[in-house]
């Protein structure tokens, strides 16, 4: 139960409104022997098939797909969370949903994302907080620099929308901010370093 | 870093909460326990995992508290209304086939799954020949759904729901409102037996013909998880119906060859003889 850190690096990325545009500038950059898993919570509404899965996977060289209840999270797959369940990293390397209570008012929320690969990942993570209308994920973010990892934000000034990202620095200041193209060089360089 | 001593104080609680209680987390999917064992200790006002377990140990009125945190989902009545269609167009038909019936809601905290199976099959004329087994390991759920109230507020979402699902009737004819409440029809649950029963510690449950079990597996490990539809394959009769949570599947369990996919996209199984 107290396994190590896994010790793959990982991605986990979280975006409201605005955040499919955003995804459209990095998710496509991003090489097929992309070396770390993906994870990303944007808020949908809860009623609609996620019609995010079909829009990315005829743009990106990376494959993507809808995460499933335990299943691992392999490198060079993008998750993306379903419509209405929280997406959680496991620290054995899986992906597992809940239905608990909806957390900011989402579900999926980017903090039950971000807190559990944070705990999942630890160093081993880099976490991106995109554009977004509220404040979730700002104390997700800050549990990850906590634990060692990446802390990304896209630039507000540049953001479709501030709000997301301005909290998300309020709560974690260390986090380093990044226009979209920037991330998308820093992500597909990961591991090449 | 990943804090190793707080991983190890949930271990140590969830060790006591079943040597104490017999109430069996332990092979829970681990990052949502963490998240809201986490939340009990803030809300709860401990200072660390240990002493909540301190707590719990020492003074048995933390355990219900705590059971709050760990059990209760917040779920609508005829959540994923394709679900409760196709239960109605493609599952009753066979059911009617039957002289009785017996249905089993597993896990049915506060009872919203429970309250729409009960109409579904009240409109679909089937109520008087079933019986339906509601259960659940907390007890403070078991009440709230053998109450049968829900804010008012949440009604209109039921009531969306309810009709998406091919509704006959219009929900208002099963509550009354009174003071932000909604108060369901107890003769709704005139032939509803509620019973405390863990899918973790406890046996087969009867000869079902249908058990609907929604977003319970998916807080399991693995390993629960087949020990619990393998409770399900036990407890249904032939060519009974298994209805799963819309993100939930058989495809990766033990049991996978005892089930065939009757609707792929609702995840509705049906038993197949061995």
């Amino acid at each position: 139960m107290t396994d190590a850190p896994a010790p793959t690096p990982a991605v986990a990325i979280g975006g409201s409104a605005g955040a499919v545009q955003a995804l459209l500038r990095i998710l496509p950059v991003l090489p097929a022997d992309f070396p770390a898993p993906v994870l990303v919570v944007v808020h949908v509404p809860p009623d609609r098939d996620n019609a995010l899965v079909p829009l990315f996977q005829g743009k990106c060289r990376v494959a993507v797909k809808e995460a499933e209840d335990k299943e691992p999270a392999l490198p060079g797959v993008v998750y993306f969370a379903p419509s209405d369940y929280h997406l959680l990293a496991e620290t054995d390397g899986t992906l597992s949903l809940s239905s608990d209570e909806l957390v900011n008012l989402s579900r999926p929320a980017i903090d039950v994302l971000l807190e559990s690969a944070a705990d999942a990942y630890g160093p081993a993570l880099t976490a991106v907080v995109l554009t977004g209308a509220n404040a979730d994920g700002a104390e997700g973010l800050k549990a990850v620099h906590e634990a060692g990892g990446v802390a990304l934000v896209e630039d507000p000034a540049g953001a479709y929308s501030a709000a997301m990202p301005t909290a998300a620095l309020q709560a974690c200041p260390a986090a380093t901010t990044m226009n979209l193209d920037a991330i998308a060089s820093y992500l597909s360089h990961l591991g090449t370093a | 870093m990943r804090d190793g001593v707080e991983d190890l104080e949930i271990d140590l609680l969830l060790e006591a909460l079943f040597q104490r209680y017999h109430y069996d987390f332990r092979n829970y999917a681990r990052a949502s326990i963490k998240r809201r064992l986490v939340q009990a200790r803030d809300q709860l006002g401990f200072p660390s995992i240990s002493a909540l377990q301190d707590s719990l140990l020492h003074e048995p009125s933390t355990l219900g508290r705590l059971l709050g945190y760990m059990t209760v989902q917040v779920s609508e009545m005829f959540r994923d209304p394709g679900y409760f269609r196709a239960l109605r167009e493609k599952v009753l038909p066979h059911l009617r086939t039957y002289p009785s019936l017996k249905v089993w809601v597993a896990g049915c905290s506060h009872g919203e799954e429970l309250y729409s199976l009960a109409i579904l099959f009240r409109e679909e004329g089937l109520e008087e020949r079933t019986i339906f087994y509601a259960t659940d390991i907390n007890p403070t759920a078991l009440q709230a759904a053998e109450a049968g109230v829900y804010p008012l507020d949440r009604l209109k979402k039921f009531t969306a729901n309810h009709q998406k699902s091919g509704g006959r009737s219009s929900l208002s004819d099963y509550y009354t409102a009174d003071y932000g409440r909604a108060i369901f029809d107890k003769t709704l649950r005139s032939r509803v037996v509620f019973s405390d029963h863990s899918l973790v510690t406890d046996a087969v449950f009867g000869e079902m013909h249908l058990i609907s079990c929604r977003n319970v597996l998916i807080y399991f490990d693995r390993p629960l998880q087949d020990r619990a539809v393998g409770l399900f394959r036990e407890s249904l009769a032939r060519k009974g119906f298994l209805g799963l949570g819309s993100k939930e599947s058989l495809r990766f369990s033990a049991h996978v060859g005892a089930f065939s996919e009757f609707d792929r996209d609702e995840k509705i199984y049906q038993r197949q003889d061995a």
